[in-house]
Protein backbone atom coordinates (compact mmCIF):
# COMPACT_ATOMS: atom_id res chain seq x y z
CA UNK A 1 0.00 0.00 0.00
CA UNK A 2 2.80 2.41 0.87
CA UNK A 3 4.04 2.17 -2.69
CA UNK A 4 0.89 3.87 -4.02
CA UNK A 5 0.89 6.78 -1.55
CA UNK A 6 3.37 9.53 -2.28
CA UNK A 7 4.83 11.85 0.28
CA UNK A 8 3.32 15.30 0.57
CA UNK A 9 6.81 16.78 1.03
CA UNK A 10 7.73 15.59 -2.47
CA UNK A 11 4.61 17.26 -3.92
CA UNK A 12 5.47 20.54 -2.19
CA UNK A 13 9.00 20.34 -3.59
CA UNK A 14 7.64 19.91 -7.15
CA UNK A 15 5.30 22.84 -6.51
CA UNK A 16 8.24 25.12 -5.65
CA UNK A 17 10.15 24.01 -8.76
CA UNK A 18 7.07 24.73 -10.94
CA UNK A 19 6.65 28.10 -9.28
CA UNK A 20 10.31 29.01 -9.77
CA UNK A 21 10.21 27.98 -13.45
CA UNK A 22 7.08 30.10 -14.00
CA UNK A 23 8.72 33.14 -12.39
CA UNK A 24 11.84 32.63 -14.54
CA UNK A 25 9.66 32.26 -17.68
CA UNK A 26 7.83 35.52 -17.05
CA UNK A 27 11.09 37.22 -16.05
CA UNK A 28 13.01 36.38 -19.23
CA UNK A 29 10.18 37.73 -21.41
CA UNK A 30 11.01 41.21 -20.08
CA UNK A 31 14.79 40.84 -20.56
CA UNK A 32 14.70 41.68 -24.26
CA UNK A 33 16.63 38.58 -25.37
CA UNK A 34 17.04 37.74 -29.10
CA UNK A 35 13.78 36.26 -30.43
CA UNK A 36 15.09 32.78 -31.22
CA UNK A 37 16.94 32.42 -27.92
CA UNK A 38 13.85 33.53 -25.99
CA UNK A 39 11.65 31.08 -27.92
CA UNK A 40 14.08 28.20 -27.32
CA UNK A 41 14.30 28.95 -23.58
CA UNK A 42 10.52 29.29 -23.21
CA UNK A 43 9.85 25.99 -25.01
CA UNK A 44 12.43 24.20 -22.84
CA UNK A 45 10.88 25.59 -19.64
CA UNK A 46 7.33 24.77 -20.79
CA UNK A 47 8.19 21.17 -21.69
CA UNK A 48 10.13 20.81 -18.45
CA UNK A 49 7.12 22.01 -16.41
CA UNK A 50 4.67 19.83 -18.35
CA UNK A 51 6.94 16.81 -17.78
CA UNK A 52 7.13 17.52 -14.04
CA UNK A 53 3.31 17.63 -13.82
CA UNK A 54 2.91 14.41 -15.83
CA UNK A 55 5.68 12.52 -14.00
CA UNK A 56 4.87 13.49 -10.43
CA UNK A 57 1.29 14.77 -10.14
CA UNK A 58 -0.06 12.29 -12.70
CA UNK A 59 2.24 9.59 -11.27
CA UNK A 60 3.57 8.51 -14.66
CA UNK A 61 7.00 8.01 -13.07
CA UNK A 62 5.51 5.35 -10.80
CA UNK A 63 2.95 3.83 -13.17
CA UNK A 64 2.87 0.75 -15.34
CA UNK A 65 4.48 1.19 -18.73
CA UNK A 66 1.18 0.70 -20.59
CA UNK A 67 -0.17 4.00 -19.27
CA UNK A 68 3.04 5.81 -20.21
CA UNK A 69 2.74 4.45 -23.74
CA UNK A 70 -0.84 5.75 -23.98
CA UNK A 71 0.36 9.14 -22.72
CA UNK A 72 3.18 9.24 -25.25
CA UNK A 73 1.01 8.54 -28.32
CA UNK A 74 -0.43 12.07 -28.77
CA UNK A 75 3.06 13.58 -28.57
CA UNK A 76 4.37 11.29 -31.29
CA UNK A 77 1.30 12.08 -33.42
CA UNK A 78 1.80 15.81 -32.89
CA UNK A 79 5.39 15.52 -34.08
CA UNK A 80 4.10 13.71 -37.20
CA UNK A 81 1.49 16.44 -37.66
CA UNK A 82 4.17 19.14 -37.58
CA UNK A 83 6.43 17.18 -39.95
CA UNK A 84 3.59 16.60 -42.41
CA UNK A 85 2.74 20.30 -42.39
CA UNK A 86 6.36 21.37 -42.91
CA UNK A 87 5.93 21.80 -46.71
CA UNK A 88 3.11 24.26 -46.00
CA UNK A 89 5.04 26.13 -43.32
CA UNK A 90 8.24 26.41 -45.35
CA UNK A 91 7.24 26.21 -49.05
CA UNK A 92 10.08 25.39 -51.44
CA UNK B 1 -0.01 -12.11 4.21
CA UNK B 2 3.07 -9.90 4.17
CA UNK B 3 4.91 -12.67 2.38
CA UNK B 4 2.25 -12.71 -0.30
CA UNK B 5 2.45 -8.94 -0.61
CA UNK B 6 6.23 -9.04 -0.89
CA UNK B 7 6.08 -11.76 -3.53
CA UNK B 8 3.48 -9.71 -5.37
CA UNK B 9 5.76 -6.68 -5.36
CA UNK B 10 8.70 -8.72 -6.57
CA UNK B 11 6.67 -10.36 -9.30
CA UNK B 12 5.60 -6.97 -10.61
CA UNK B 13 8.10 -5.72 -13.15
CA UNK B 14 7.11 -2.66 -15.21
CA UNK B 15 5.94 -4.88 -18.07
CA UNK B 16 3.25 -6.52 -15.91
CA UNK B 17 -0.19 -6.42 -17.55
CA UNK B 18 -2.68 -3.90 -16.24
CA UNK B 19 -4.69 -5.18 -13.31
CA UNK B 20 -8.41 -4.36 -12.98
CA UNK B 21 -7.46 -1.60 -10.48
CA UNK B 22 -5.82 0.27 -13.35
CA UNK B 23 -8.70 0.03 -15.82
CA UNK B 24 -10.31 3.27 -14.66
CA UNK B 25 -7.01 5.07 -14.99
CA UNK B 26 -6.45 3.52 -18.43
CA UNK B 27 -9.86 4.83 -19.53
CA UNK B 28 -9.03 8.33 -18.36
CA UNK B 29 -5.59 8.18 -20.01
CA UNK B 30 -7.16 7.13 -23.31
CA UNK B 31 -9.59 10.04 -23.10
CA UNK B 32 -6.74 12.43 -22.22
CA UNK B 33 -4.66 11.15 -25.15
CA UNK B 34 -7.55 12.01 -27.49
CA UNK B 35 -8.04 15.33 -25.79
CA UNK B 36 -4.32 16.06 -26.09
CA UNK B 37 -4.69 15.57 -29.85
CA UNK B 38 -7.44 18.20 -29.91
CA UNK B 39 -5.23 20.65 -28.08
CA UNK B 40 -2.24 19.59 -30.16
CA UNK B 41 -4.09 20.34 -33.42
CA UNK B 42 -5.25 23.72 -32.12
CA UNK B 43 -1.75 24.68 -30.97
CA UNK B 44 -0.10 23.50 -34.20
CA UNK B 45 -2.77 25.35 -36.22
CA UNK B 46 -2.09 28.44 -34.13
CA UNK B 47 1.64 28.12 -34.80
CA UNK B 48 1.18 27.80 -38.57
CA UNK B 49 -1.21 30.78 -38.80
CA UNK B 50 1.12 32.86 -36.68
CA UNK B 51 4.16 31.87 -38.74
CA UNK B 52 2.34 32.76 -41.98
CA UNK B 53 1.11 36.15 -40.75
CA UNK B 54 3.13 39.27 -41.31
CA UNK B 55 1.31 41.53 -38.85
CA UNK B 56 1.08 39.38 -35.72
CA UNK B 57 1.13 41.60 -32.61
CA UNK B 58 3.60 40.91 -29.77
CA UNK B 59 1.29 39.03 -27.36
CA UNK B 60 2.58 40.66 -24.20
CA UNK B 61 1.80 44.13 -25.63
CA UNK B 62 -1.85 43.20 -26.08
CA UNK B 63 -2.54 40.67 -23.31
CA UNK B 64 -2.03 41.09 -19.58
CA UNK B 65 0.92 38.85 -18.71
CA UNK B 66 0.77 39.59 -14.98
CA UNK B 67 -2.85 38.50 -14.61
CA UNK B 68 -2.25 35.30 -16.58
CA UNK B 69 0.93 34.58 -14.63
CA UNK B 70 -1.28 34.72 -11.55
CA UNK B 71 -3.80 32.42 -13.29
CA UNK B 72 -0.96 29.98 -14.00
CA UNK B 73 -0.04 30.15 -10.34
CA UNK B 74 -3.68 29.42 -9.40
CA UNK B 75 -3.82 26.27 -11.56
CA UNK B 76 -0.46 24.98 -10.29
CA UNK B 77 -1.50 25.53 -6.66
CA UNK B 78 -4.83 23.90 -7.44
CA UNK B 79 -2.99 20.89 -8.87
CA UNK B 80 -0.89 20.60 -5.70
CA UNK B 81 -4.05 20.77 -3.56
CA UNK B 82 -5.49 17.96 -5.71
CA UNK B 83 -2.52 15.65 -5.03
CA UNK B 84 -2.66 16.55 -1.32
CA UNK B 85 -6.39 15.68 -1.35
CA UNK B 86 -5.54 12.32 -2.96
CA UNK B 87 -2.80 11.68 -0.38
CA UNK B 88 -5.30 12.53 2.39
CA UNK B 89 -7.99 10.12 1.21
CA UNK B 90 -5.41 7.38 0.61
CA UNK B 91 -4.48 7.76 4.27
CA UNK B 92 -8.20 7.73 5.18
CA UNK B 93 -8.22 11.32 6.46
CA UNK B 94 -11.66 12.49 5.30
CA UNK B 95 -11.62 16.01 6.77
CA UNK B 96 -8.22 16.83 5.28
CA UNK B 97 -9.46 15.42 1.98
CA UNK B 98 -12.54 17.67 2.09
CA UNK B 99 -10.39 20.70 2.84
CA UNK B 100 -7.92 20.12 0.02
CA UNK B 101 -10.45 19.10 -2.65
CA UNK B 102 -12.54 22.13 -1.64
CA UNK B 103 -9.47 24.32 -2.16
CA UNK B 104 -8.81 22.62 -5.51
CA UNK B 105 -12.34 23.50 -6.66
CA UNK B 106 -11.94 27.05 -5.33
CA UNK B 107 -8.68 27.45 -7.26
CA UNK B 108 -10.37 26.34 -10.48
CA UNK B 109 -13.32 28.67 -9.89
CA UNK B 110 -10.95 31.59 -9.23
CA UNK B 111 -9.12 30.79 -12.47
CA UNK B 112 -12.43 30.99 -14.34
CA UNK B 113 -13.24 34.29 -12.63
CA UNK B 114 -9.89 35.74 -13.75
CA UNK B 115 -10.48 34.47 -17.28
CA UNK B 116 -13.95 36.00 -17.40
CA UNK B 117 -12.44 39.31 -16.28
CA UNK B 118 -9.62 39.00 -18.83
CA UNK B 119 -11.97 38.22 -21.75
CA UNK B 120 -14.32 41.06 -20.79
CA UNK B 121 -11.45 43.51 -20.55
CA UNK B 122 -10.04 42.38 -23.91
CA UNK B 123 -13.37 42.40 -25.74
CA UNK B 124 -14.71 45.64 -24.31
CA UNK B 125 -11.55 47.76 -23.99
CA UNK B 126 -8.25 46.41 -25.27
CA UNK B 127 -9.12 44.94 -28.68
CA UNK B 128 -11.42 47.81 -29.83
CA UNK B 129 -8.57 50.22 -28.91
CA UNK B 130 -6.31 48.31 -31.27
CA UNK B 131 -9.01 48.02 -33.93
CA UNK B 132 -9.00 44.23 -33.96
CA UNK B 133 -11.81 41.80 -33.19
CA UNK B 134 -12.59 38.10 -33.12
CA UNK B 135 -13.67 38.21 -36.78
CA UNK B 136 -10.98 40.34 -38.42
CA UNK B 137 -7.82 39.12 -36.68
CA UNK B 138 -6.20 35.69 -36.65
CA UNK B 139 -4.42 36.74 -33.48
CA UNK B 140 -7.73 37.36 -31.73
CA UNK B 141 -9.59 34.34 -33.12
CA UNK B 142 -6.82 31.82 -32.32
CA UNK B 143 -6.45 33.39 -28.88
CA UNK B 144 -10.14 33.05 -28.03
CA UNK B 145 -10.43 29.54 -29.46
CA UNK B 146 -7.40 28.22 -27.57
CA UNK B 147 -8.13 29.89 -24.23
CA UNK B 148 -11.85 29.25 -24.64
CA UNK B 149 -11.39 25.54 -25.35
CA UNK B 150 -9.15 25.33 -22.31
CA UNK B 151 -11.58 27.38 -20.21
CA UNK B 152 -14.34 24.90 -21.05
CA UNK B 153 -12.07 22.14 -19.78
CA UNK B 154 -11.52 24.01 -16.52
CA UNK B 155 -15.30 24.49 -16.21
CA UNK B 156 -15.78 20.76 -16.76
CA UNK B 157 -13.04 20.03 -14.22
CA UNK B 158 -14.64 22.22 -11.55
CA UNK B 159 -17.98 20.42 -12.08
CA UNK B 160 -16.24 17.01 -12.12
CA UNK B 161 -14.28 17.71 -8.92
CA UNK B 162 -17.39 19.03 -7.19
CA UNK B 163 -19.32 15.88 -8.03
CA UNK B 164 -16.39 13.74 -6.83
CA UNK B 165 -16.35 15.67 -3.54
CA UNK B 166 -20.07 15.02 -3.12
CA UNK B 167 -19.82 11.34 -4.12
CA UNK B 168 -16.95 10.66 -1.68
CA UNK B 169 -18.91 12.23 1.15
CA UNK B 170 -21.94 10.10 0.30
CA UNK B 171 -19.66 7.06 0.39
CA UNK B 172 -20.03 6.16 -3.27
CA UNK B 173 -16.48 7.09 -4.37
CA UNK B 174 -13.15 5.94 -2.96
CA UNK B 175 -9.53 6.99 -3.38
CA UNK B 176 -9.26 5.39 -6.84
CA UNK B 177 -12.01 7.63 -8.19
CA UNK B 178 -10.25 10.68 -6.77
CA UNK B 179 -7.04 9.61 -8.50
CA UNK B 180 -8.85 9.42 -11.87
CA UNK B 181 -10.39 12.88 -11.36
CA UNK B 182 -6.91 14.09 -10.42
CA UNK B 183 -5.50 12.87 -13.75
CA UNK B 184 -8.02 15.04 -15.59
CA UNK B 185 -7.33 18.05 -13.40
CA UNK B 186 -3.53 17.81 -13.78
CA UNK B 187 -3.96 17.45 -17.54
CA UNK B 188 -5.88 20.74 -17.60
CA UNK B 189 -3.02 22.31 -15.62
CA UNK B 190 -0.45 20.81 -17.99
CA UNK B 191 -2.23 22.16 -21.07
CA UNK B 192 -2.46 25.61 -19.50
CA UNK B 193 1.32 25.58 -18.89
CA UNK B 194 1.78 25.08 -22.66
CA UNK B 195 -0.89 27.62 -23.67
CA UNK B 196 0.54 30.21 -21.27
CA UNK B 197 3.96 29.79 -22.86
CA UNK B 198 2.92 29.62 -26.52
CA UNK B 199 0.07 32.13 -26.57
CA UNK B 200 1.07 34.67 -23.92
CA UNK B 201 4.85 34.59 -23.52
CA UNK B 202 6.27 33.57 -26.88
Amino acid sequence: MSSTTHSSAQYIKIFYILLALTVIEVGIVYLGLPKMLLAALLVIFAVWKAALVAMHFMHLKFEKRTLAVVALVPFVLCVFLILMLMPDIFPL
Amino acid sequence: MSEVAAAHLEAEPQEAPLTPESWGKLGMWLFLAGDAMSFGCLIVGYGILRHASSNWPVPKDVLGINLTAFMTFLLIVSSVWMVLALAAIQEGDKSRFNKFLGLTILGGAMFLGCQAYEWTHLLVHRLPELGISFSNSLFASTFFILTGFHGMHVTGGVIYNTSVLAAVNRGRYQAKHVEIAGLYWHFVDLVWILIFTFVYLL
